[in-house]
């Protein structure tokens, strides 16, 4: 591979890798106070969808992430609302949440534009544009670093820079906060949480309405920055993608960079080519697709490093006698 | 004392969920201009007004009776299987190579050999996953999750590179031979002189389905192995000191789960599409959820819930076809029922106790 | 000195009452303690005492009655305003973050600003005081993991002192302490009390409350019936305000005619998954027709002990039944093996391991023998008929209310779902039963009734292993006794020639003379 391509493949992963990151870093908040969520899927498509409807309408991209942060963090809700309030099913409730966004996108698509469950694509304002950072234009022409900083740090949306930010913010915010304490405590034992005098409820939703926030911004990435407008399924499994890296991350920050890249590098082979020759071995491309669901079963088998999720995970809080 | 009577619990609650579902379904279809009362009459119409909409609508039920029984016999041990999706997929893998390579001179003798190919594969395909979760402790809803693509990647990769006929354009294999072909309710009831659409893709799988109810409840309710799904289900350490053995269960009752969601292939592939495609499970592996949901895990309410959802899949094709409301609006109806029979179940339960409650003082 | 107007009592509740249900857990309790005294509360399991500690810390809501802390009318609607009360809380059950630092869970909650390291940076100032001031030494950067339980008890004190709490509510400390380590827990005690900290401590172990309060409440069936103060009192006559009669009764049972050794254990060593060495060469013998008691502090390796013999734990060691050796490694070595060698086990934890709750009771009454050949209609069914009828005549003979097989195990009350395992296992007529804690949380009549059985079980030929950390009922039921501490039996007594006092002393781990 030369070293042109090296770097589209790079700049690919990175463009690929934004909204499982930012997807992941939400499972993050949510599986660290104790609330599993497989719903993520469904909250990115939700946030997709209706971002790229509201820009459409207004042609403001701005208020396409607004409306998309909205309709993620109404299903982070009603996740809560059935997995805190009414103490149900965390898992089902995410399954319901994924089948909800999917089967509301289109129908709601289908009513607002008829274009057989896609919006209309997106032009202009209505969409995120690339950022120059500054000097990229005078060292696009330095060797190696150049083609570096210029094809593959500089050039991308604004929320390509957000979601990479929001690694460093997270970690300071679990580790270094009073919030990050009680949240990180809620999900290992709540009871510890509740006798300090501190609700385990109010910090639930919390992180829960944080996991909601930051998959409405993936779900906004992908329609109006990564594509131009919504399609049927556009997440396209990045939910449970983003679950396998979160896991692989074994629920923490910096880790889950490095997945997510990991599994956008994976993306971006894949897309790129159709299959892989390695020196007469050919990796088929449905292995490049499988490869991160692969990882994480290795991973999970506990044969590489065993990942504990938080302890309090999964199961709703009662106070006991 | 229980609050609510069994009958309630069994009965009331899951209608309360579905009637709850039906009525914002309902709102959807108003709030996109349609009218619910004339929705509902044609998909009346269209699922159960003709022989072809029964067709169907049987049709889609036994695929959803085969993996709403997979759901359920997992949950009974508290696994929740959620890799139906994947383990049908093999499940067809399975039926396409026992039709395709060997020559089979008549169903009767195929059958047999493609449902114990089909709940073979199935059955391994959630045999990692449960042994992951037995030895391991890996959550079995996320490796499930995982297999589902693995599954679909591996299918995929198959159907591309080995299995698609020289010169074909789409990833699919051969036609299966006549030896192989299932008899249609058509051909079923004309035995008995009834007549039957002969469009329609039923088979002969769907009294399999029913067989399959019935054994299922004996294995649950009959059987010293569903006595010890059970029981471990309902507690681990009581289990264990009973002397049953969790890791031995938990792969027992995943191998059958698999082997049901497996099953589904006779229906959807060597029934209907008689050969195997990409993608030819389209979701049923996860309306079993919603289906054994709904049927509180007992063999005879999945097969109602499952011919509900046969209905609603009929129906809604018919919608699509005829009205503005696409199909997706039964994904809709789907998602509301796992979300008010699983994770809500509370919401619909706490008011109804304290009905039950009221009634029970005042009668006292 | 000039008089002085009485001080406030730093606690006093009045007409406190809560129920659950149809339960009445506390019946309108007054209670008064004295600022800088250490206050016992006694009564024994299901007395009330640990719900009046909830209401008091915020928990549960009393339906009836007032709280007044210093004089001043406070009301406790949760645990936040108990904490601004100045009550802090030590549970039996600790409330950690096992992950976390002991700073980090001292601070849990009581952050003042939004940011961690000042906050922890105060809190390693004020945990160092603290440890000076009460001998409450723990390293702040240990993970609460990987400290001892004495320890973690230690961070659960310090997490309440860190709060300014004046008035410490302990709910059973010493229950999971070694001797060593409640010694110390009471000197803590002692430095707090001598700070003009207000102590209630919450226990059913006469010998504590004789040993460190000042003043002891004594709870019976949610109701407070007598307060006293300790120098003037005694354990015998606390133990009959407990139990609300002349205790000390010993079950009339006839000599034990011993026959051929049923049971023999030899050098059993158990060590747990977390590599703690819990039997460390367990040697014993149970012959047919006695009961073999184990006395013991929770904790010693009595539950181990069961549940290797119960075939739910792997062991090393020999264990023979009937004189043939069982398998202890673990492949071949369940509850099944064991039931088909004649060995019964009634578990600890009727709710947790004897019953499945939500079976009906004759499917728990099937349940661990689903497989015997009675209950089976052929090779592939169950005969669920048979399993109906042979529970109904077992319900009737260990009289088990209501006499219904078709109910919940959970809709039984505890007497009821403790006769429905003793009906289970000893209707197996095992050779041998092992028994752990039969009468826990059982009321007095059932009591009798289960007591009554397994002295006819004795009396039959039988073989019995009891496990109990009531000496009352060790006393009352065993021929012979032997003595559990650490892992090991100090010692091994006949019932009819030791005490309360002997055994006492071995349970703490000292040896009481020779053996």
């Amino acid at each position: 591979m030369d070293f042109v391509s090296l770097i589209a493949v790079l700049d690919s992963t990175i463009r690929l890798a934004t909204p499982l990151l930012l997807a992941c870093l939400a499972g993050l908040f949510s599986e660290r106070a104790g609330i599993f969520d497989i719903g993520l899927e469904g909250k990115m498509l939700s946030a997709a969808f209706f971002s790229a409807a509201t820009a459409t309408i207004t042609g403001s991209v701005g208020l396409g992430l607004l409306a998309g942060v909205a309709a993620s963090m109404g299903l982070a809700g009603l996740h809560g609302l059935a997995s805190i309030t009414f103490r149900g099913n965390q898992l089902i409730s995410g399954v319901a949440i994924n089948f909800l966004a999917a089967g509301l996108t289109v129908v709601i698509a289908q009513d607002w534009f008829q274009q057989g469950g896609r919006t209309p694509s997106l032009l202009g304002a209505a969409r995120f544009g690339p950022l120059t950072l500054p000097f990229a234009q005078t060292l696009r022409d330095v060797p190696v670093l150049g083609p570096v900083y210029h094809d593959l740090i500089s050039g991308h949306t604004v929320l390509v820079y957000v979601a990479f930010a929001m690694v460093p913010l997270t970690w300071w915010v679990l580790f270094r906060t009073r919030f990050g304490l009680r949240l990180r405590a809620v999900g290992e034992a709540p009871e510890a949480v509740d006798t300090a005098g501190v609700s385990v409820t109010g910090t639930r939703y919390a992180a829960v309405a944080i996991c909601g926030l930051l998959c409405g911004i993936a779900g906004a990435y992908l329609a109006t920055a990564l594509q131009a407008g919504f399609v049927k399924d556009m997440t396209a499994g990045r939910g449970y993608i983003a679950l396998a890296a979160l896991i692989f991350a074994k629920w923490r920050p910096w880790y889950a960079l490095w997945a997510t890249l990991l599994f956008g590098l994976l993306q971006a082979v894949a897309l790129r080519y159709q299959s892989i020759d390695l020196g007469g071995v050919t990796v088929p491309v449905q292995l490049m697709d499988a490869l991160p669901y692969i990882l994480t079963v290795v991973i999970l088998a506990g044969f590489v490093g065993r990942a504990v999720p938080p302890r309090a995970g999964g199961t709703p809080y009662v106070k006991e006698k | 004392m229980d609050v609510i009577p069994r009958w309630a619990d069994v009965i009331l609650i899951p209608l309360f969920s579905l009637v709850l579902a039906a009525l914002l379904s309902a709102g959807v279809i108003l709030a996109i201009g349609e009218d619910p009362v004339a929705a509902v009459k044609m998909m009346v119409n269209g699922a159960l007004g003709s022989t072809y909409g029964w067709g169907y609508t049987l049709y889609y039920a036994t695929n959803f009776v085969f993996t709403g029984l997979a759901v359920a016999v997992a949950f009974h041990a508290r696994l929740f299987n959620i890799g139906g999706e994947g383990q049908a997929t093999l499940g067809g893998l399975g039926v396409a190579l026992v039709c395709l390579d060997l020559p089979w001179p008549h169903w009767i003798l195929a059958l047999p050999a493609a449902m114990a190919a089909a709940g073979l594969f199935g059955a391994v395909w959630a045999a990692i996953p449960a042994w992951l979760q037995a030895r391991r402790g890996s959550h079995i809803v996320i490796t499930t999750i995982m297999f589902n693509f693995i599954g679909a990647a591996l299918l995929n990769y198959l159907l591309v590179n080995v299995m698609r006929p020289d010169g074909a354009m789409d990833p699919a294999t051969r036609k299966f031979p006549p030896g192989t072909h299932l008899p249609t309710l058509h051909d079923i009831l004309g035995l008995v002189g009834v007549p039957f659409s002969k469009a329609a893709p039923a088979n002969i799988s769907f009294l399999i389905a029913l067989g399959a109810c019935v054994l299922v409840w004996a294995l649950i309710w009959r059987t010293r192995l569903g006595f010890q799904i059970r029981a471990l289900g309902h507690s681990e350490p009581a289990a264990v000191y009973a002397g049953i053995r969790p890791v031995r269960i938990v792969m027992l009752t995943m191998l059958i789960s698999g082997a049901l969601a497996g099953c589904m292939a006779i229906n959807n592939v060597m029934g209907e599409a008689e050969r195997l495609v990409l993608n030819s499970v389209e979701g049923a592996g996860f309306i079993g959820i919603a289906v054994a949901l709904m049927g509180r895990n007992h063999p005879f309410g999945v097969l109602l819930a499952a011919i509900l959802f046969g209905f609603l899949y009929q129906g809604g094709a018919e919608l699509a076809l005829w009205t503005n409301i696409p199909r997706e609006l039964i994904v809709v109806i789907q998602a509301l029922v796992i979300l008010f029979t699983g994770a809500l179940d509370n919401m619909v339960r706490i008011p109804l106790e304290r009905i039950f409650l009221t009634l029970r003082k005042r009668g006292a | 000195m000039e008089q002085h107007r009485p001080p406030d009592p730093a606690i006093e509740l009045k007409g406190i009452s809560k129920a659950f249900g149809s339960v009445q857990a506390n019946k309108g309790i007054d209670l008064r303690v004295m600022p800088g005294t250490i206050h016992g509360i006694i009564g024994e399991n299901g007395a009330g005492k640990s719900t009046l500690m909830s209401i008091l810390y915020g928990f549960y809501k009393a339906d009836a009655g007032e709280v007044f802390i210093h004089g001043q009318r406070t009301r406790i609607p949760d645990s936040q305003a108990a904490i601004r009360a100045g009550i802090g809380m030590v549970f039996q059950h600790f409330k950690l973050v096992q992950n976390f630092t002991v700073l980090e869970n001292v601070i849990l909650g009581a952050e003042d600003g939004r940011r961690l390291r000042p906050e922890l940076f105060r809190a390693r100032g004020a945990l160092k005081r603290l440890a000076e001031d009460y001998e409450l030494i723990v390293d702040p950067d240990a993970k609460i993991e990987d400290l001892g339980v004495g320890m973690q008890q230690r961070v659960e004190i310090l997490k309440a002192l860190y709060r300014q709490a004046d008035i410490l509510i302990l709910d059973e400390p010493t229950g999971v302490l070694t001797p060593a380590e409640a010694d110390h827990l009471f000197r803590i005690l002692d430095n707090l009390r001598a700070e003009g900290k207000t102590i209630l401590l919450i226990t059913h172990k006469l010998r504590e409350i004789m040993a460190i309060t000042d003043t002891v409440s004594v709870m019976r069936r949610g109701e407070m019936t007598a307060t006293v103060n300790t120098a003037e009192t005694s354990p015998e006559h606390l133990a009959e305000l407990m139990v609300g009669r002349k205790v000390l009764l010993r079950v009339d049972k006839p000599l034990a005619t011993p026959g051929k050794t049923v049971l023999e254990v030899e050098d059993l060593r158990v060590t747990d998954s977390a590599g703690v060495a819990r039997l460390k060469g367990i040697s014993l013998n149970v012959r047919a027709g006695e009961i073999l008691g184990i006395a013991g502090v929770a904790g010693n390796g009595q539950s181990h002990l069961l549940e290797v013999l119960g075939g739910i734990r792997p062991a090393t060691g020999t264990v023979r039944v009937n004189g043939a050796p069982i398998d202890l490694s673990g492949r071949c070595s369940d509850g099944q093996s064991r039931r088909a060698r004649g060995v019964a086990h009634v578990p600890e934890d009727r709710q947790r391991e004897g019953l499945i709750m939500e079976f009906a009771a004759w499917e728990n009454m099937a349940f661990g023998y689903h497989h015997a050949p009675a209950y089976q209609k052929n090779a592939l069914l169950m005969d669920n008929a048979a399993i109906r009828a042979d529970t109904v005549t077992k319900m009737g003979h260990f009289d088990i209310r209501p006499p219904n097989p078709n109910l919940a195990a959970r809709n039984f009350s505890g007497g009821n779902q403790q006769k429905l395992v003793l009906a289970r296992e000893i209707e197996q007529h095992p050779d041998l039963l092992v028994v752990g804690q039969p009468t826990r949380g059982v009321d007095i009549g059932a009591i009798e009734f289960i007591h009554q059985r397994i002295v006819a079980l004795r009396d039959a030929g039988k073989a019995v292993l009891l496990v109990s950390v009531e000496l009352e009922e060790i006393l009352s039921l065993s021929d012979r006794v032997a003595v559990m501490f650490d892992g090991r039996i100090m010692g091994e007594r006949q019932a009819a020639q030791t005490d309360e006092k002997e055994l006492g002393l071995l349970m703490a781990g000292m040896h009481g003379g020779a053996d």
